[in-house]
Formats: C-alpha cells, structure tokens, sequence
C-alpha cells in the first residue's frame, strides 16, 4: 500500500495533525491507532479544563477529542483503529511502515511523508528503584485512571500519591470523589511537577497534603500493598535516616514523569534529544529523517492539550507543505542553544529561510526561579527578555519569535547559534 | 493411592514429574501458589551454568554439566528459550590471575568443554564494551542462558499431558508415615501416597524434617536483581561473572534470552523464606557491583527490580535422594545456583532412583514434545501471516511494548495449566514484562482473564489469593460511609 502521508497515533496531536494537513490539500493520508478509539489519553481525563486557549471553554477530556474526532471525520479522514505499528524503517526517502490489525493482517504502508504522534508512557516503579515488595496495589496514575473512569472500578482503597504530576494530582482528587482516602501526596523534588491550579483544586480544596522533599523509600505487604514508608530527602534527593514514617494504604499511585514513546522513532534511526526523551526537530518540526515530522508528547511531555493541537497543526501544515514541495529545502540550521535553566528548547534549530513570519519555541525550566526573565539572544544582541514573576519546572513556557528579527540579525553577522537562557 | 506426590512446582519438581511421566505411575504435584514456578524458580538470574563454579565430585558439579549438556536439545523438544552465549568471568588483578587458573582446572576437572583462559586483548575483542579493569578472564563457550519461566512451565505442561496430576493452591501442612507409604495433610484434604518428592525449595527442611531424624537446615539467600531495558540488552553478549574476591562473590551482568540486560544477585541470608523484598542496599550494591564489569552500565535504563530465595543448605550441596530412615522419601533439597541449568539431570537423576524403589515400566504412548506459544514479537515475518492467518487475534496487539497479541494471551489461558493470573499471563507470553511494566495493558489482560475464566474483573488476581487488582466500584466507599 502507499500513501503520501501517515499519521502514527490518533491521540490528540495525531488527529489535529491529520486535520491540518487534509486541510492543507493532502488528500492521501491515513492515522493508524493502537487503541480500539481515537482520542488516545484524553477519552480518561473526564475532568473539565481542556480547551481554554483553543474553544475558549472548558471542555472535558472526551468533549475535547471529540471536537477533533468529528473534524477528521467530517474532513473523511482515514483512521485506522487497534492497528499497530510494528516497524518503522527507511529506504531512500522513501518510509516503510509495518502494520498490524485483525482484519488486514501484516502489512506495508509506503509512505512519502510519516507524523510521529505516538504520546508518551508513565515511568513505572521499577524505573523509581522504590525498595520493597511487589504486591498487588501499585499502580501508575494513568493505570488507575482508567480503571476508575473508563471501567467504573476502584484500584483501591487508602491511597499513598508518589510525585506531584498533573496525572497525580488530577488521580489525588478523583479518587478521594470516588470515596478513596488519600492519605498523601509525596514529591521527591522541593516544588512540584505539576501545574499551579492542579495543586490548589485537586489538593488542597480536598485538605490532601503535599509532601515535598519526600519519597517512598519501601513498600510492605506480600499480596497486596498493606503500607509504604515515606522519608524526606536532602538536596541530593537521598533519604534523611530518620525522618522516616509508615503510612497504612492499600495503594500506591505513582505520577513520577512520563516518557515519549519513541521506539518507532529509534528504530528509524532519528537523532534523539537527551533532555526531552524525543526527536530532535527544526522550526519545521521535522526530525533529522527527511520528511519524517514529530509533535505532541511523543516530542516533549506537555502540561496543556491546546498546545499539543497547536503543534501538531503546525507539523500537519509543514508535512504538507513538504509533500507538495513547498518546504524549502534545508538550508543553514541555526541551533538554539538551552543554557542556564532553561532545559531544552522545542525547535532545537531555527533555519531563518523555511520558518514563517513568527516561530514559537516551547521549553522548559530546570528549576524554581522568582522574580526572573527569559532572554532570548542571537548574534551578540538580546531579542527578547520577558520578566516573569515565577518560572516553574511543571509549567511549559513559550516565546515567540518573529523572522523579521532573525532576518536583521543575520544580515549583521552570521549567527552561530541562538541561546535561551533563564536571567536571575 | 498415588505412586509418587512431588511437594514444589518449580523447576525441580516439574523436572522430577516430566521424568517420572515416562513410567506407568499415577503423580501428582502439589504447589501452595497459583501457578507453577512460583518459588526460587521465578526470581534467578536465568543463566544455564557451564559448570565450572562447583567443587568437582559434587552433586553440582555432576548435574550441572549434565544438565548444561542436556539443555540445548531439551529446549528445542519443549520449545522454550535458551541461547548458548558463553560465559566470562573477569579477573580484575593480575595477582588474581592464579585464582582464574584454579577455576578453569576447576572446570576441567568437572569436564566442562571448551574452557580457555583470555588475555586483556582477546577479551576486549570478544566482549569490547568490558570494563578496562579486567586483565583477564575465563571463557566458558557452553554456558548458556535459559528463560526459567519458560524451562518451568514447559517441563509442567509436558508432565501434565503425560498424565501428571497438578494440584495447585494446595499447601502440604504435614507428613504422616502410614503402610506403605505415606499420608500428605493439606488445605485441600489428605492425600495418601507410596513415595514423596520432597522438591519444596526454601521449605523442603521442614518436609525432610518431619518424616526424618537426621535434620537439615536451608537457610533463604536472598539475592536481589535489576533488569534493564531491551535498549540495553546489547551491551554485552556473554554472561559476564566477576571472579570471587575478598570482597565477595560479585555479581553477573548478562544479556537475558529476550534481550534484556540483567545485573544481580546479590547474597544475604534472612530469616523470612517469604521476604521477597528488594532493599535500598541491596540494589545499590548489585549496580555498583555491576557498573565494575562493563563500562557505561546504563542504570538509568532499569525497569525492574526482583528479589529471590535461593534454598542454601548448609552442607552446601545438594541433597538428592532417601534419609536413611526414611524409606520412600526422596529429597530434592538445597537446590540453589545452579539448580536451574541442573534441573533436567536432576529429575532423570532423581527419577531413576525413584524408579529403582518402586519399579515401573515405561509408558508406549509418552509424549516427548510440547509446543510452546507462539511468539510474535519473535516470528519472522511470514511466521506473523502464517499465525494471523490462522487466528486474527495473533494481529491484536495488547502488550505494546513487548508486541504481546490476544492470540497469545488466549493461548496462555487455554493450554493445559493454563494462565489463571496476571503473572501467570505475564510468564508465559511477556504481557507486561516491558518497559511500562504493565501499565498499558494490564486492564486489557484483567479483561481478558475475566471473560476467558467467567469471573468478575474484581476476581482476578496479580498471583496469589488476596492480591486482586481491583477493589470494588466507583463511589463504594461513600456509600460504605453513608451506611455506617
């Protein structure tokens, strides 16, 4: 079979991804999804708070996919379902996907142009290297999500939250309105990983303690969890002797970082970035295989589904754009370089000839910063410096920069590279 | 009355039993768990030992290159994974080069082929990512690594279809002698017998000791293990060993037979045969043990991390056969490392000797082979069509990480001692061994176990009675709360 594009995952950024490229005028196109439905992880997160920035409503998590679901449909977008991408591999420029489903069996897509759009997976607890028995009650915060609000059953009991992360914290307040006790959230870092209002609504409207500069350093029970043990940690994130406290629960919940789900895009031989745990990509969003796009969390983890749609938008226009040879060819990638508490950047590189009139660059910061800006220099000059009140690793940041200021600062120098970096 | 009883489905017992479905006798197995390999067997390090390591004219030593020898052939009649990927064990000081010298005479003497000694240039190119500490090693080219899963379950469900009765959930609490045999106590009733087998791992002193005045002691040895990604599993292609120094043992770093890497175990004897526990120590050692094997031991790249008992019994061999007072009673006791790659020996060895007590001809219509489940993550690609073609299911994927299909978790829960828990399914198929280490697809497979065993998703178990997954219903807590 061949297509001129396709889409792997049909979560969020698959589907806005699809949408924008039909839209764009590609008409062979097709999103394959492992899932049984489309949506990916939104059809769990049946609390409101999707869709601020892009419908100006609160929509819940089904309410959201299913704005994008009715768009592909509307716009006869080809989707897939319980289809598996065994392989991704390369040949020429030519990009063969394996795939796996019930009614078609093994077979070959050639593709022109492939969107990696496959999301991202919880870090589980033998990632953590938490100590103790392995009994039953241990479970990701997805996991339990979707035990509680897609099959209406309850993992659990008295529950112990390990990591502030949004899936945590959301999980925190879901359970506890499901008739869970929730004993305590633990958060191994001095802030927590998850959004400002996560923490105020799911936590403390429910008088849900937050422990920070804590963790989880054993776990009892031969069958099923009967108590974990939490201590705090010093600076170097080791357990201080002492401090530690048996807490009673039949669960342990653990929201402790997701990881992009980038074998496909390994096995393709994509340069990865370290920091993020996905590709690297240009102001294009394509990753160093050519024609090869990536967005949504399988790119970088992030906090808002709006921004996912908004990238994947953008990757669905520039594959396009590249299968109707309007993307310009590569020309000089300037790197942006991530320094000083800012821990990566999403473009890694900017080629001024093929960005449009404004580029965003989404990053994240390594720490807690007060009272700081982000600056953004290029070429021995300064083109931005935002103050910012509070800077935080759990929130997603975002800058905008316009061509017309890269353009001005080429023309005075060669610029050799583009640095972002956090000001105290 | 039955011929023979085996207490322990694990690697010993389930050989012992295969063994003993030759002979015309009525057997049985009786397990306290769920499922076979439950015990010691689930939690090693999965290495098919060439047997350099025991001291020569040992039981050991004996069986180890028995069964060492016996394996290749053994896993293709029962169809599970076994790879022969040679061993290494690195010398870290020339001043220890005589130890290494004293270990392959060691080996010689137990008749372990192909040994040779490497120089630092000769191990660098067969293992280059080796640590630049080591200045020699051991090579042993028939060690081998075994999936201990797949050899337990394998040897089981052979037994079973040759006739073997398995009686799992069933827990011996005490041994009476009667005529002619002797009478089994358990939670399920009484069984009477002519011969035991006693194969109960870290619990067989407590049976050797009730029918028997000359007393055992097994102590558990705790051994804890960190297992990596498949990304990492390349990393190095033979069983790499540290030779013993005054600082211990050392631990093994080693490829597993599905592409992981494995590093472990650690040693500590403890008083609970059930604390399977993990230890902040304990896992800290084995990646700082480890880390001095190879360079860049990826330890950012664990997924898991085990515990498991290993039967030390004091006298430190085997103890293979009757107590002198005990006529009928055959011990499999104080089976640690390397019990495993013994296995096979060990049950044509204990079961010849069963045979010699209570003579039994041999049966016409034995089955010699068992076919194992299919495995898509591992078929080439017309093997894939071949089995989608025949069931749709084996395109259904469940396990993303592992690419563990429907088909295959069916066929778990249908064959002969079928799956009936999430580690049952997790054994037999790698549904949930991944790098998410089930977090996607463990609701699919309690769905899948629940629908296939007509129970209620509530009623299915991680293993063992009381580790059910699930706690109830949405919002029963607030009603328990309103009722009181």
């Amino acid at each position: 079979m061949k297509k001129d594009l396709v889409i792997i995952g049909g979560g969020p950024a698959g589907l806005a991804a699809a949408a924008a490229a039909r839209e764009a005028g590609v008409e062979d196109l097709v999103v394959l999804e492992r899932d049984q439905r489309l949506g990916g992880i939104l059809n769990q997160c049946i609390h409101n708070g999707f869709g601020l920035h892009t419908f100006k409503e609160e929509l819940t998590g089904p309410e959201y996919a299913g704005r994008y679901i009715e768009k592909a449909a509307a716009l006869g977008i080809s989707c897939r379902l319980n289809t598996m991408v065994v392989d991704l591999a390369a040949e020429g420029s030519v990009k063969k996907v394996t795939v796996m489903n019930r009614e078609e069996g093994l077979y070959e897509i050639r593709a022109r142009a492939v969107i990696l759009a496959m999301g991202c997976r919880e870090r589980p607890r033998g990632a953590l290297n938490i100590p103790g028995y392995r009994p039953a009650g241990i479970y990701t915060a997805g996991t339990a999500q979707r035990y509680v609000n897609m099959e209406g059953r309850m993992p659990g009991r008295e529950v112990v939250v390990l990591g502030s992360g949004d899936i945590g914290l959301i999980m925190a307040r879901r359970m506890t309105l499901e008739g869970a006790k929730v004993k305590l959230v633990a958060e191994l870092m001095p802030y927590s990983g998850g959004l400002k209002r996560n923490i105020v609504q799911c936590l403390d409207d429910f008088g849900i303690p937050l422990k920070l500069s804590h963790t989880v350093v054993d776990i009892k029970g031969k069958e099923r969890v009967e108590s974990v043990t939490v201590a705090q940690v010093d600076e170097d994130s080791k357990p201080i002797p002492g401090t530690e406290e048996e807490v009673a629960c039949d669960t342990l919940l653990l929201s402790c970082g997701l990881i992009p789900e980038n074998e496909l895009s390994e096995s393709l031989g994509t340069a990865m970035n370290p920091a993020t745990g996905g590709p690297l990509v240009d102001e294009s969003l394509e990753t160093d295989r050519e024609g090869v796009f990536a967005c949504g969390n399988v790119l970088h983890v992030h906090d808002l589904v709006d921004y996912v749609s908004e990238e994947a938008a953008s990757a669905g226009r520039n594959a396009a754009a590249y299968l109707q040879g309007r993307l310009a060819e590569k020309g000089r990638e300037i790197p942006i370089r991530a320094e000083n508490g800012v821990r990566y950047t999403v473009p890694a590189s900017i080629d001024i000839g093929r960005m449009g009139e404004t580029q965003t660059v989404r990053f994240r910061v390594s720490g807690m910063f007060r009272d700081a800006a982000v600056e953004v220099a290029c070429g021995g000059q300064v083109l931005k410096h935002i103050d910012r009140r509070v800077l935080a690793p759990g929130e997603m940041e975002q800058i905008i920069l316009k061509k017309s200021e890269l353009e001005k600062t080429a023309q005075a120098g060669d610029p050799k590279e583009i640095s972002v970096c956090v000001r105290t | 009355m039955y011929d023979v009883i085996v207490i322990g489905a694990g690697v010993c017992g389930c050989a012992i039993a295969r063994e003993l479905s030759r002979y015309r006798l009525r057997t049985a197995v009786l397990e306290r768990a769920s499922d076979v390999c439950e015990g010691t067997s689930k939690a090693n390090s999965g290495v098919a030992h060439a047997g350099f390591d025991a001291e020569p004219g040992s039981l050991k030593a004996r069986l180890n290159v028995e069964g060492s020898r016996m394996m290749e052939a053994l896993s293709k009649e029962l169809d599970f994974p076994y790879k022969r990927n040679g061993s290494l064990v690195l010398c870290f000081a020339e001043k220890d080069i005589p130890a290494l010298q004293r270990l392959y005479d060691r080996g010689q003497r137990n008749g372990v082929e192909g040994l040779r000694i490497l120089n630092r240039e000769q191990l660098k190119k067969t293992e280059p990512n080796i640590s630049d500490s080591a200045v020699a090693a051991l090579y042993a080219p028939t060690g081998g690594i075994v999936c201990p899963f797949g050899l337990t379950i394998a040897l089981a469900e052979n037994a079973a279809v040759n006739g073997v009765e398995f009686m799992l959930e069933t827990k011996v609490e005490e041994i009476q002698r009667m005529e002619g045999g002797y009478r089994l106590l358990t939670d399920r009733g009484s069984f009477e017998t002519k011969t035991v087998v006693n194969a109960a791992g870290v619990y067989a002193d407590r049976f050797h000791n009730m029918v028997s005045e000359e007393k055992i002691h097994i102590i558990p040895r705790k051994g804890e293990y960190c297992l990596m990604d498949k990304k990492a599993g390349g990393l190095v292609s033979h069983t790499i060993f540290q030779l013993p120094t005054a600082y211990g043992k050392g631990v093994l770093v080693t490829p597993t037979v599905h592409g992981n890497l494995l590093a472990g175990p650690t040693a500590a004897d403890v008083e609970d045969p059930e604390a399977l526990n993990t230890t902040g120590e304990g896992l800290a050692d084995v990646l700082r043990r480890a880390a001095l094997s190879v360079e860049g031991l990826p330890v950012r790249q664990v997924i898991t991390s085990f515990a498991g008992l290993r039967a030390h019994e004091e006298g430190n061999d085997f103890i293979l056969g009757q107590p002198k007072d005990a006529p009928g009673f055959f011990d499999a006791a104080g089976i640690e490392s390397p019990g495993l790659t013994c296995a096979p020996a060990l049950g044509r060895y204990l079961a010849e000797m069963l045979i010699g007590y209570l003579p039994a001809g041999k049966k016409e219509n034995f089955v010699t082979e068992r076919k194992g489940i299919p495995n898509m993550a591992m078929a080439s690609a017309e093997e894939k069509k071949r089995l989608i073609a025949s069931d749709p299911l084996y395109a259904n994927v469940v396990c993303r990480c592992e690419l563990v299909t429907e088909g295959e978790i069916l066929n778990a829960i249908r064959r002969p001692l079928g799956a009936v828990t999430l580690d049952g399914v997790k054994r037999r198929t790698r549904a949930g061994m991944g790098r998410c280490q089930a977090g996607f697809c463990s609701p699919r497979v309690v769905e899948i176990l629940a629908r296939e065993l007509g129970k209620d998703p509530g009623q299915i178990r991680k293993n063992e009675a009381g580790s059910e997954f699930l706690t109830g219903h949405d919002k029963d807590g607030i009603r328990e709360a309103k009722e009181r």
